[in-house]
């Protein structure tokens, strides 16, 4: 490069010997901190190994001889069961509830905003209270015309059991927070994605269901995971109407035998399992449906379970 | 021209708020007639378009497309709105093609094209996939059909939906500016798609700041500013010789550029 056209080019002058300075000949950069953190993070780690180790108190014997007992694996049952019943129900309201929020009806508009409020606005766990005492405000439960005859009648206290008070407290709170998250992705989705959708002549339902919604997922899927995930553990509040969850049965056991904390352990223990093969699961549903959002694709859950080839070497 | 029109419009009236965007718009387009809707911005040319298939509601007068009234019906001797799902039934027969493309980016290029005509018009799925493979290659992208929206240039991606548009085999195409969000050296790849469509006698009303297209392809330009049309006629007139002042010094700047 000549000065002329340095200066041309506004490059700063410099002293001439800059072809020798090559950057690829650079020291790499030191970090001691990190050598400092990674220290004291082993020390830690070494504490409570030795903890987990040496705490007679853990009574790793008891909680190995549970983790895998029947009562155990039934309160697992129920607890899985209690998990998609609640979430299943919940992300269906919460698709109702967001497509009445965002609706041209006024009415609809209110009605839809008003279950979201009241239902996050009351703790869960008095939800659950409240549901398994609803015979003591409604007795009788009947289907009628208002006001008129009655076709048919149940009694409340045989009605709801412990399991159903469980599905409707956790599934009807569980759809205010997921009308929430299904709002924030139905509004994420371009506006001219519905009009291209319109002016091929879609109608409403169509556009909703097979061109803005599986768009939202992209934003639905990591929060309603983490709904899934909350949800998992929130189930251990149904201890208190006496369902028998996990928690519930090691709760049975060591009120029994006083061995309280193996058996928070074994419950832990499952519960991290749990949410750790949801969490896996999670992470093939959201590259299900980021399909298209980036010009490159990662393999699907199949494609990731095949062993990979050695890339092709081009003739 | 001879015949009916098409496209009807008569003192098409539209307000956003307190800003008269459309003050009376009077415009035919004939069967195989292709129409430029030129004029500044501002001056109600998309606002027009995207009301001849009821993206935007008009507040007065009248558009008929196929001797149809847009959006409404007549019921006795008053009008009444027509519901959502008549309105979807009337869009059918005119296909849009927007700025920024709106292709669908979770489906792929073919699963655009074949959307509507298996959802909308209920056709059998082999039938669709082949005339959706022919309008693909006639758009000079058939090799395009499994990548995604996303994997395309812009200028590929108009292409798509130009043929997804085809694809419902429209009466009337409505184009709004669709290179206007295109690098420069990508928009001639559009236009020459559109000059193609024009030449099997495709029926366009294309709003665009294109002039050169305008003059090459369009059977007839409007000039539209202020929510009026301020003048209209064949492309040599309206652009070489323009009569209205208005039309004078908007044309001045695009070709002093």
């Amino acid at each position: 490069m000549d000065t002329d056209s340095r200066a041309r080019s506004g490059a700063p002058p410099t002293t001439g010997d800059e072809a020798e300075v090559d950057v690829a000949t650079a020291a790499p950069q030191r970090h001691p901190w990190r050598w400092v953190a990674g220290a004291v993070i082993l020390v830690l780690l070494a504490q409570l190994g030795h903890l987990l180790v040496t705490n007679h108190n853990f009574e790793w014997g008891v909680v190995f001889s549970w983790f895998n007992a029947q009562s155990v694996g039934r309160g697992i049952v129920t607890t899985l069961e209690l998990t998609v019943i609640a979430m299943v129900i919940g992300i269906a309201l919460g698709v109702v509830l967001a497509v009445g929020r965002l609706s041209h009806n006024p009415l609809l508009r209110a009605v839809c905003g008003a279950y979201v409020w009241f239902f996050r606005g009351t703790p869960v766990l008095v939800q659950l209270i409240f549901w398994f005492n609803l015979s003591a405000l409604l007795p009788r439960l009947s289907v009628g015309v208002p006001f008129g005859p009655e076709f048919v009648h149940w009694n409340t206290n045989a009605l709801i059991t412990p399991m159903l008070a469980a599905i409707l407290g956790l599934g009807l709170n569980e759809g205010a927070y997921m009308a929430e998250i299904v709002r924030g992705g139905l509004l994420s989705v371009d506006s001219g994605q519905t009009e291209a959708a319109q002016a091929l002549g879609m109608g409403r339902t169509r556009t909703l269901f097979k061109v803005v919604l599986p768009q939202a997922m992209r934003f639905i899927v990591p929060p309603t995971g983490n709904q899934v995930i909350n949800m998992v553990k929130a189930t251990s509040l149904v201890s208190v109407i006496a369902l028998s969850d996990l928690l519930y049965t090691v709760q049975a056991v060591y009120n029994r035998t006083f061995q309280t904390i193996p058996l928070l352990v074994v419950a832990c223990l499952w519960y991290l399992i749990i949410t750790s093969v949801l969490y896996v699961g999670q992470y093939f549903v959201e590259r299900y449906y980021s399909r298209g959002a980036t010009r490159h694709t990662p393999p699907s859950f199949f494609e990731f379970l095949k062993i990979k080839r050695k890339p092709e070497v081009a003739p | 021209m001879t015949g009916t029109p098409l496209l009807r419009a008569r003192n098409v009236r539209k307000r956003f708020g307190h800003t008269e965007v459309l003050k009376g718009v009077d415009l035919d387009v004939y069967p195989g007639e292709v129409v430029v809707l030129l004029g500044p911005s501002g001056s109600g040319k998309s606002t027009f378009l995207r009301s001849v298939n009821m993206l935007e509601s008009i507040d007065g007068g009248a558009i008929t497309v196929a001797g149809e009234l847009v959006g409404y019906e007549r019921r006795g001797s008053r009008l009444h709105k027509l519901p959502d799902r008549k309105v979807a039934r009337a869009r059918r027969h005119v296909g849009m093609v927007f700025q920024h493309f709106n292709l669908f980016p979770h489906r792929t290029v073919l699963g655009n094209v074949v959307e509507a005509p298996i959802g909308v018009l209920r056709e059998p799925r082999a039938e669709v996939t082949d005339r959706a493979r022919e309008l693909l290659a006639k758009v000079g992208l058939a090799d395009k059909a499994d990548a995604y929206p996303r994997q395309l240039s812009g200028g590929q991606q108009q292409r798509v939906a130009i043929a997804r548009a085809l694809a419902m085999r429209p009466r009337l195409m409505l184009f709004d500016e669709p290179t206007s969000a295109l690098d420069p050296e990508l928009v001639g790849e559009v236009l020459g798609t559109m000059r193609d469509l024009a030449a099997e006698g495709l029926t366009m009303l294309v709003v665009t700041h294109e002039v050169a297209f305008a003059r090459e392809v369009a059977d007839r330009v409007v000039f539209l500013d202020g929510g009026v049309v301020v003048e209209s006629g064949a492309p040599a007139d309206v652009l070489d010789n323009p009569s209205n002042p208005r039309t004078r010094a908007f044309l001045s700047r695009f070709l002093a550029a």
